[in-house]
């Protein structure tokens, strides 16, 4: 039984994880390009996976057509747009910065102004109203107010 | 039969749920007591059904019915006993009737313990806190039945997913969920003071501690699902901004600023209205992370569609619960009259800066987990949103977060003097800049993460004992006088302490792992020995045998440094049969100061070589330590006594006047 299950996880153990040695560059510089690379690359069948992480063996032909460009001398942005070329928007997992993507990239920066914004504006219009707050006592007040000091 | 009980325990729940929305809401409008009376026995009531009807879902798992549908599809007569329990909520439908005991629990724990709340407040608070059960209720009946039975039943199971056999992950979701519920109490108090018009100190010193223990479940619960998927799935991340992940870490980011808007409502009385607004995002956003991880729509827009009952029923309560609580803000807030006035540089201050920031790092994370998903629903396109983006996009609020951090939190209440804050600061800031200078010039290459990184992780913990020495009276006290004052800071002083510098921790081993993480891939050979940052590994051999529900291939290592021996590392391969699927076990050397982190890969076709990974992480505990401070500091915030003396009693008499 034991051997039958062992056969079994051989040949069902396919998924290699991550980079594999034998992907590897000799070149140290082009492979850490490679790696840099392939951290914005997503697995097309993964969930928000990058090609650098994935087991999936589209990842490891991802991650062999990198380094297939990289060697023949391409730039890091012309190993992108290949693949863009190929796949689409969708293989990037830093979204362009475009149009369709400008309430994507500037929501935090948008926020944030908005929110500075509104604080100042909060205490602009606070003085003056807070100290006209301060004036009139309402007659249940007034009448808490007798109740507290008289005792 | 006891499945069936369970059932018939839950129905009940339901019905006791809706005669807890209606009957507490109508009491507190006309001023029936006894009508509002009854809220707290209801509230026990369902939490006492709740959990039978857990208990008899777990009584299924645990003696392996597999008659019971969700038993048969998640549990297996070969899993140890553990997982059998934790299978009860390893699952949808457990998992959601893990999420509404909580919530009955927490009412429950209101109903008991919430003598000294007046009861047209608590009246409310309970009714709301009732619709929201129901509403869940009702999806667990009519979408999600945890009780469906198998007919015929089948002879084993189809056992748990291997990635979820873990004691990590076993106690995951419940702490994650007590976050989530935790923070609909505070959402129910918001609502109940909207309806009754009032917004006090007693309101803030009530929502104070189940924010606070909403988010220090919150902390534990990401922590630990961040450890775990360092340790389980293989290559030693720690946060991926995976959609789910960020389903959790919306709320805690809201919940971190809810706190801390609530302590400017109880000490100050201003920022009334933006507390409350507070209290219903950070629970809308808790409903839109159960939303994103129930109704798998993130996978796919069509994945939802394909089987929409369940998403689009999260979808309704979702909606109704959000424009609804807003709606009644819009029109209720305007009402609310904050009257602590103080100077834009003073404590106040601060924590409006630490608000908005949270605020703006939470609306990032929200589109960026939801632009996808916009962009395929508005024109079709198909884009992703991934680390890199998040890196980019929210890191710099932190970073500002970080830098005011201590300033704020040194600031005076009503009026402040940056000037006279920073001369007291002045040494920490040096030695953080000091510090960042030092890693700048000794390290390779021009990244500025490890630089920057290091020096606010300084400043944030040297801030917090300058912010000790500060409140004891130092320089000027004597030291007998300081060390009496130290001894009697309340331990809410405490909490903000460890919690400040817990913040800091996790953002040194952060910033260290980030940029200094050693990895060396290769094949090796058993006899082999493979160098790694002064380490050596040698590979000794492979061994191969049966656990419980697997079979493994085990590597065999020992490490030393210098020719001496620093630990035994046995990285596995499992194979789950019933499930058919393999795991890699990564062996993990833990230390304070680095870990080393070793997995077995796959074996050559020919010859005796494997591929194996090995990484070298300066400081990652820190990471969780870090959390672990924070959390902790949480807890000993929550043990203050003004939380439990009867220092939240209004003035008011307990039949609350309507508001206008």
């Amino acid at each position: 039984m034991r051997v039958i299950l062992l056969l079994l996880a051989l040949l069902v153990a396919a998924p290699a994880l991550a980079v594999q040695p034998d992907e590897m560059l000799a070149d140290p510089a082009l492979e850490a390009r490679a790696r840099a690379i392939s951290k914005e690359v997503r697995c097309l069948v993964c969930r928000n996976e990058s090609i650098d992480d994935s087991n999936a063996a589209l990842a490891r032909d991802l991650r062999l057509l990198v380094r297939e460009r990289l060697t023949a001398g391409d730039s890091d942005a012309e190993v992108l747009g290949y693949l863009v070329e190929r796949y689409g928007e969708f293989v990037l997992l830093r979204p362009v910065f475009s149009a369709a993507n400008a309430l994507l990239w500037f929501a935090g920066p948008i926020a944030f102004l908005l929110g500075l914004i509104a604080i100042v504006a909060y205490h602009r219009t606070r003085r003056p109203r807070a100290a006209a707050n301060a004036a009139p006592l309402s007659d249940a007040e007034k009448r808490r107010l007798d109740d507290i000091l008289n005792g | 039969m006891i499945a069936e009980l369970g059932h018939f325990a839950l129905t009940l729940a339901f019905a006791v749920a809706l005669f807890q929305v209606v009957v507490p809401l109508v009491g507190a409008g006309r001023g029936w007591v006894d009508w509002m009376r009854a809220a707290m026995p209801a509230a026990l009531m369902q939490f006492l059904l709740t959990g039978f009807a857990f208990a008899a879902l777990m009584n299924a798992f645990v003696t392996l019915d597999f008659s019971v549908r969700i038993v048969a599809e998640n549990s297996n007569s070969q899993i140890p006993v553990l997982y059998r329990v934790s299978g009860t909520w390893g699952n949808h439908e457990g998992s959601m009737l893990l999420w509404v005991l909580i919530l009955t629990l927490f009412g429950a724990m209101v109903a008991a313990f919430g003598r000294n709340l007046p009861l047209g407040l608590k009246a409310r608070a309970l009714s709301v806190q009732a619709m929201i059960g129901a509403a869940f209720y009702a999806f667990i009946l009519f979408t999600s039945n945890p009780f469906d039975r198998l007919i015929p039943a089948p002879l084993d199971g189809r056992d748990l997913n291997p990635l979820l056999q873990d004691i990590g992950l076993a106690i995951h979701p419940p702490f994650l969920y007590l976050g989530y519920v935790g923070l609909s109490m505070a959402f129910s108090f918001a609502v109940a003071a909207l309806i009754e018009g009032r917004v006090d100190a007693a309101w803030a010193r009530w929502v104070r501690p189940w924010t606070l223990a909403a988010w220090v479940a919150l902390t534990i619960g990401i922590a630990l699902g961040s450890y775990w998927a360092y340790y389980e799935l293989g290559w030693g991340g720690w946060w991926f901004w995976d959609p789910v992940e960020n389903a959790s870490f919306m709320p805690w980011l809201a919940a971190g600023a809810l706190l801390h808007s609530a302590l400017v409502v109880e000490k100050r009385s201003a920022l009334k209205a933006w507390t409350i607004f507070l209290a219903i995002l950070a629970f809308s956003l808790s409903l839109i992370g159960t939303f994103i991880v129930r109704s798998g729509v993130l996978t796919s827009v069509h994945a939802f569609a394909s089987d929409p009952t369940r998403g689009v029923f999260i979808l309704a309560i979702l909606t109704v619960a959000i424009v609804g609580s807003l709606t009644l803000f819009a029109w209720r807030a305007p009402a609310m009259r904050s009257e602590g006035l103080f100077q834009p540089v003073s404590r106040e201050g601060g924590l409006i800066l630490n608000n908005l920031l949270l605020a703006v790092a939470a609306a990032v994370v929200f589109t960026g987990t939801l632009a996808p998903l916009v962009r395929e629903f508005f024109d079709g396109a198909k884009i992703s949103v991934g680390a890199p983006f998040f890196d980019l996009a929210f890191t710099p609020f932190m970073v500002l977060l970080f830098v005011a951090m201590p300033l704020g939190s040194l600031l005076p209440w009503k009026r402040g003097d940056l000037g006279r804050v920073m001369a007291r600061l002045w040494w920490a800031a040096a030695a953080a800049l000091a510090l960042g200078g030092v890693v700048w010039g000794l390290q390779t290459g021009d990244a500025l993460l490890a630089p920057v990184g290091l020096a606010l992780a300084a400043w944030l913990i040297l801030g917090v004992f300058v912010e000790i020495g500060a409140r004891i009276g130092l320089p000027r006290a004597s030291p007998a006088v300081a060390l009496g004052r130290l001894a009697r800071l309340p331990r809410a002083d405490w909490g903000k302490f460890l919690a400040h510098a817990g913040m800091g921790l996790s953002v040194m081993g952060i910033a260290a792992v980030t940029a200094w993480e050693i990895e060396d891939i290769r094949l090796a050979k058993p006899g082999d020995v493979i160098p790694l940052g002064g380490y050596q590994l040698h590979f000794d051999r492979v061994s191969e045998g049966q656990g419980p529900n697997y079979v493994y291939q085990r590597g065999h290592f020992t490490v030393t440094r210098d020719g001496e021996p620093v630990a035994v590392m046995e990285p596995e391969k499992r194979f789950y049969p019933v499930q058919g699927q393999p795991t890699t076990e990564a062996a993990i050397d833990s230390g304070l100061t680095r870990d080393l982190y070793l997995v077995l890969g796959d074996k050559q076709q020919e010859g005796d070589a494997w591929v194996v990974r090995s990484y070298l992480k300066p400081l990652v505990n820190w990471i969780w330590l870090g959390a672990l401070a924070m959390g902790l500091g949480g807890l000993i915030s929550l043990t203050d006594r003004r939380y439990r003396v009867g220092a939240a009693t209004r003035r008011r008499a307990a039949a609350a006047v309507p508001a206008e």
